[in-house]
């Protein structure tokens, strides 16, 4: 079951350069761990060392803050599309 | 807000492609006329963005900004050039602003915007355009803004992503979007990482066209909304945001209830041992 995850800018360090990626998960959990699987470095930059959501980076399941939803236990079905946006400060 | 008195004829010619439109029309024009609008940094964001305003005849800019202006500006920053460098910004900023349209007021803050200060500022102001380089100031003017009770239209940028979205006291704002700031070096800044030049003249007209529709209440503002630029892959999109009722500032029971110390929120600072608040830039 894929699932499509939008990598933004200052993290495609990790994800070689691609801004878009299919991973596997039930859920956001699994897709997370599935991400670190495929590139390593990854989930730190997404959950904190509790395992919790980290509080400047948002995940997105089809736009909506999934803070707003389940968290990392949102489940996911095939063909959504998981969104990571990070906070940037540039001005 | 009052309508300015009767356009002139050279207005009317000036104007003359906004007032022809019926959404902004001569009640429109005096509707900005009279707007005063304070600008967070005269930067990558801030310039193209009060660049926007000027033109649009904003009556009155503040400008807030205690740097001076370096040649590493000037791959993107369109309100400086060559011959200001070693300028401060504010009075290069001023100076082209006036340029372009000496009809508009502008007003220089040579100052870096604090705890202390701020409220104060933003108090002489309808709305707030947020072109901050760092976490610190990004937190202060959010909260300033929303203890002030006025909009603030945000905007960021690093590498090849912008992002906008217009805060409404009430529906939600930057500590309901992102909680907390990373902490130090997590997250590089333009300077460590880059940004492209033309990237910021997006988001900054982004941001000016979002201060004109909230000033004449035309439209869908990006309020409730982030909009997510991607330069390279040239996508917009926007996700939902949305007011977080555990938020401490703008939540049901709110715990910040004046400006705090912004350093030492953003860890860049130990907590005080009485000093007054840090400056947060």
């Amino acid at each position: 079951m894929s699932v499509t995850v939008r990598i933004p800018g200052p993290l495609r360090k990790i994800s070689n350069g691609a801004d878009k990626v299919e991973v596997e998960g039930s859920d956001l959990a699994a897709l997370v761990a599935a991400l670190e699987e495929q590139f390593p470095g990854m989930k730190e930059r997404l959950v904190d060392e509790n395992g919790e959501l980290r509080y400047f980076v948002n995940l997105y399941l089809n736009n909506e803050d999934v803070r707003f939803l389940d968290g990392l236990k949102t489940p996911l079905s095939p063909g959504d599309e998981v969104s990571i946006v990070p906070a940037v400060a540039g001005g | 807000m009052t309508a300015a008195q009767q356009l002139t004829p050279e207005q009317v010619k000036r104007y003359s492609r906004h007032i022809i439109m019926p959404q902004i029309g001569s009640r429109g024009q005096r509707k900005l006329m009279d707007a005063k609008v304070l600008v967070i940094g005269a930067g990558g964001l801030g310039g193209p963005a009060a660049l926007y305003l000027a033109l649009a005849g904003v009556g009155t800019i503040g400008i807030v900004d205690f740097d001076v202006v370096e040649l590493s500006n000037l791959q993107r920053q369109v309100l400086h050039n060559t011959e200001t460098v070693g300028m401060p910004k504010v009075l290069s900023a001023a100076q082209t602003l006036h340029r372009y349209n000496p009809e508009v007021k502008v007003v220089t803050h040579e100052v870096a915007i604090t705890s202390e200060n701020a409220m104060e500022l933003i108090a002489g102001y309808d709305l707030v355009v947020n072109g901050a380089d760092n976490f610190a100031t990004r937190y202060l003017v959010n909260d300033a803004t929303y203890l002030s009770g006025k909009p603030l239209v945000d905007g960021s940028i690093l590498i090849f992503d912008g992002q906008v979205t217009t805060f409404i006291p009430g529906r939600g704002c930057y500590r309901c979007l992102f909680p907390e700031p990373p902490p130090p070096g997590m997250v590089p800044n333009c300077a460590e990482a880059g940004v492209l030049g033309a990237l910021t003249g997006t988001v900054g007209s982004i941001q000016a066209t979002e201060v004109v529709k909230v000033i004449l209440g035309i439209g869908e503002p990006l309020v409730g909304r982030l909009l997510l630029i991607d330069a390279l892959t040239m996508e917009f999109r926007s996700v939902r945001t949305q007011r977080q009722p555990k938020c401490p500032l703008c939540g049901d029971n709110p715990t910040v209830t004046e400006l705090i110390d912004y350093e030492v929120f953003c860890g860049l600072a130990p907590p005080p041992g009485g000093e007054n608040g840090a400056a947060a830039h």
